[in-house]
């Protein structure tokens, strides 16, 4: 639950969504960010370790730069907690209309 | 600027030893019985998890101190078949009135009396948008006594 946790953290900034939000138009350097964000470069670099850590943005090597982009799957953490919580929250669902369905099948009545 | 952000939907697939009906019926006026307590986005504990079954109704949960964390409401109610409810908490963990997400659920009755269950989450690009924007207080007003008493007559199929 700790990534799920940041995730949600991490995009609670507007600053931070803002960072997030122009990588979703594409791949690029930290140079890039801090030139379209009214922000400095070293902020732009924390924005994007706290990104990185909550696991909605990669980074990767082109030549000498590091570019910067999302996650595949997008809100890649925050899907994969969803999921986890779906998958959950429907075997708790399916055992209880299978306890209901036994209890049922004795006593009629509802 | 175009958002491109597209996650897939989570989607889930499973089978249940009932009739559609009383699938319906343990999903919603149920829904208290199976809810996960660990599911709560309030304070906690969570004391009791609710779903109103009509289009409109909310769905929320009420904390152990009696606090209500609304998650949503229900957008469409059409017993046994099928059920779409908008989960409105976005990335921070707070419920806001303008953000959709959708959760769509159908009961489709199998061979042998069972019921099979789709379930769908989607929009979930969505979730980044409204997310610490204005906080919404969508504070409980009246009392909430009584509602899962009004389920059970409600929503009692058969």
């Amino acid at each position: 639950m700790a990534n799920q946790n940041l995730a949600f953290r991490a995009l609670a900034d507007a600053t931070r969504r803002e960072v997030f939000e122009r990588l979703a138009a594409g791949p690029k350097a930290v140079g890039e960010l801090a030139e379209e964000l009214p922000v400095s470069r070293p902020a732009v670099s924390q924005h994007l370790k706290a990104l990185k850590a909550a696991g909605l943005v990669t980074e990767r090597r082109d030549g000498t730069r590091r570019l910067y982009q999302i996650d595949p799957n997008g809100l890649g953490e925050v899907r994969a907690w969803l999921d986890r919580f779906w998958d959950t929250a429907l075997v708790a669902f399916q055992t209880e209309v299978a306890r209901t369905a036994k209890h049922h099948s004795r006593k009629p009545k509802k | 600027m175009s958002r491109t952000i597209q996650p897939a939907p989570v989607r889930k697939t499973l089978t249940v030893p009932a009739s559609p009906e009383r699938a319906f019926e343990v999903f919603t006026s149920g829904f208290d019985r199976w809810w996960p307590r660990s599911h709560t986005i309030g304070k906690g504990p969570l004391k009791e998890a609710v779903l109103e079954p009509r289009v409109g109704g909310r769905w929320y949960g009420i904390d152990d101190d009696g606090s209500e964390t609304n998650w949503g409401d229900v957008l469409i109610w059409e017993p046994p078949g099928r059920l779409v409810l908008a989960w409105r908490i976005g990335t921070d963990w707070q419920f806001h009135a303008d953000l959709l997400t959708e959760v769509e659920v159908t009961f489709t009755a199998q061979a042998g009396g069972s019921t099979r269950v789709d379930f769908e989450h989607r929009h979930l690009e969505r979730m980044g948008e409204g997310a610490g924007g204005a906080r919404d207080t969508f504070d409980s007003p009246n009392g909430w006594s009584g509602i899962l008493q009004g389920y059970a007559d409600a929503v009692r199929i058969g």
